[in-house]
């Protein structure tokens, strides 16, 4: 069941926000309007991509997280760690001395969520020569694509995987594995380390599911830090965790770019960055590419290694990642009980399905086609009196989202400056009232009165 | 409400741009997803075939409340015949053109298999007339 209200992790910070139009001109479903000066998104649109949060020149954009305490709420603190947070730090900090630090700051357990990426790959073959029709495949592993599929992309929302992300498989496992250690279920807290907002958004608002697997969402950056922190001021006495583990290298590639892809046999294509994403989304719904059996697909550059949470340069991210799977492949610790997790594999593949995907398109203007088809001429009609410039100064990312915006109701066409400018010309509009519109799209601060000389 | 769009001939850079616009304009009016991924694809073969056979072509798309009529008209060299151009696999592409992924002689029955109606005419050395109609409901 999906709610009506989409949780959104991105927020615009209003006191920080000059609504200069930068997240405006990149978000690649036109859900940013500027009003009143200040950056407004639009809920339904938003695919939490992070794209807005980049481009930010003043921090206006933030990542909103769960308040750290709220772990305490919890008798058994589990933190499930993306792989790539072992790739942020620098090379003379080792892996013991992270997991270490983590505990410290409260975790009863540390568990990097890829480590399911074996049972995965293996559940994702099986189903995908089961649903063999529903070529070509789509990974489910990105929320922030998943979401994009659902909001720009109806037609292609059947061919999406329907199993869960390594990162809910993750939290089942172990919240299962607590459970036969005797807990109960609300002495369990589950909490997912993120690199990125898609991910933060996923847990808030599933898709496909009834209630999210995981408690709480940490941003990676506030660990990062606090790892740092404790490390160069020496707080650790002791080295509390014991390094007893095996990680494939099929575990630590999974969240690189070609991590999914490499798995499969067949044609598979690993595609990231979200505009590239897109190209290759209308590609394959207008069926131009065919005869591909699997496609993976990240919104950041470079998968999440790029993650808007990253805090480490992504290249050099990714030659750590490498050279820790080379070093697990190389130095086997000898591992005499079999791995855990396989006590575990039946019940996990019992639970591993998503429900059901459901489109939902921002692009219909309206239910009805015959409604539509009215506004699509009116949009049309409209089009031939703006400049199509796409200067965006009338607070739209471009002529056609302000066309779309006034048929909607949502929006003035004299809001576009070029018409504000000929309608005064023309005595149409007063200068008054012309100034008045602009205020009203970019705030009243704007247009006061600065002195060249003032420092 | 009507549409037009102009096929380049030979340019195979822009093959798609006009049923890639088509698909934007349905996804507009709420039109039933299946059914513009049928009409796309049709037209996406239809389109491939002016640019990979003919000099120029116009690409009329009709949106009407059940139903969505194109005609894509070309100048070229026609088809001397067509039920030979409707077997699957038939191809008079050239090598180079089916280097580039296109000409596997499944054009025309493509189009057939994802459109409600079909209509083709051609005058050799004149042209070609394709219509296509998918309903709504």
């Amino acid at each position: 069941m999906e709610k009506a209200h989409f949780y959104h992790a991105l927020k615009v910070v209003e006191k920080a926000c000059i609504g200069c139009t930068h997240c405006m001109n990149v978000c690649p479903t036109s859900a940013i309007r500027v009003k009143n000066g200040i950056a407004d998104i639009n809920k339904n649109a938003c695919v939490d991509c992070g794209e807005c949060l980049n481009s930010c020149p003043v921090n206006a954009i933030i990542v909103e997280q769960d308040d750290f305490s709220q772990i305490f709420h919890y008798k058994q603190r589990v933190a499930l760690l993306p792989t790539v947070l072992l790739g942020q730090f620098p090379d003379d900090i080792s892996e013991k001395q992270i997991y270490s630090v983590i505990l410290e700051l409260g975790f009863t357990h540390v568990y990097e969520v890829d480590e399911t990426a074996d049972i995965l790959t293996e559940v994702t073959k099986t189903y995908m020569q089961k649903h063999h029709q529903e070529r070509p495949f789509i990974s489910s592993f990105c929320p922030a694509i998943v979401r994009l599929i659902q909001v720009k992309f109806p037609a292609l929302v059947e061919h999406i995987i329907h199993l869960k992300p390594v990162i809910d498989i993750s939290a089942i496992f172990y919240r299962e594995k607590l459970k036969n250690e005797g807990f109960s279920d609300d002495e369990v807290g589950i909490f997912y380390v993120t690199p990125c907002a898609a991910k933060i958004a996923a847990v808030k608002s599933p898709v496909g599911e009834d209630k999210s697997f995981i408690d709480g969402v940490i941003n990676m950056d506030f660990i990062y830090n606090k790892v740092l922190l404790s490390i160069k001021q020496n707080k650790s006495k002791e080295l509390k965790y014991e390094l007893n583990k095996h990680i494939s290298r099929r575990s630590i590639g999974w969240t690189l770019t070609n991590g999914e892809a490499s798995q499969y046999s067949g044609r598979c294509l690993a595609i990231d960055e979200i505009h590239n994403v897109i190209e290759v989304l209308e590609k394959l719904e207008n069926e131009e590419i065919t005869d591909v059996d699997f496609v993976e697909l990240r919104a950041c550059d470079h998968s999440c290694a790029g993650g808007v949470l990253t805090t480490e340069n992504r290249f050099l991210a990714i030659e750590r990642l490498r050279k820790r799977a080379d070093w697990y492949h190389r130095n086997k610790p000898i591992i005499l009980e079999p791995k855990e997790i396989e006590e575990y594999r039946p019940y996990l593949l019992e639970n591993i399905s998503i429900k059901s995907i459901e489109p939902r398109s921002i692009l219909s203007l309206d239910t009805d086609m015959m409604e539509a088809m009215k506004k699509m001429e009116k949009i049309n009609r409209i089009l031939k009196v703006l400049p199509s410039i796409d200067c965006g100064a009338c607070g739209a990312p471009r002529c056609q989202a302000l066309a779309e915006d006034v048929v909607q109701g949502k929006a003035k066409m004299t809001q576009c400056v070029f018409l504000q400018k000929m309608l005064t010309k023309e005595g149409l509009i007063t200068p008054q009232e012309s100034f008045d519109i602009s205020e009203n799209t970019w705030g009243v601060k704007r247009f006061e009165k600065k002195n060249i000389n003032d420092h | 409400m009507v549409f037009t769009f102009c096929i380049e001939g030979g340019n195979f850079s822009k093959a798609g741009s006009a049923s890639s616009e088509v698909k934007k304009i349905l996804k507009q009016l709420n039109v039933d997803s299946k059914i513009i991924k049928r009409t796309v694809v049709s037209l996406y073969e239809a389109e491939v075939n002016v640019v990979a056979h003919a000099f120029d072509g116009d690409m009329i798309v009709e949106i009407f409340p059940d139903k969505i009529a194109v005609r894509i008209e070309d100048k070229g060299p026609g088809i001397p015949d067509i039920d030979k151009a409707m077997e699957k696999g038939f191809s008079t592409a050239t090598p180079k053109v089916r280097e580039m992924g296109f000409g596997a002689g499944m054009g025309l029955p493509n189009i057939k298999k994802n459109s409600d109606e079909m209509n083709i005419s051609s005058k050799v050395n004149v042209g070609t007339k394709l219509e296509i109609v998918n309903y709504l409901k």
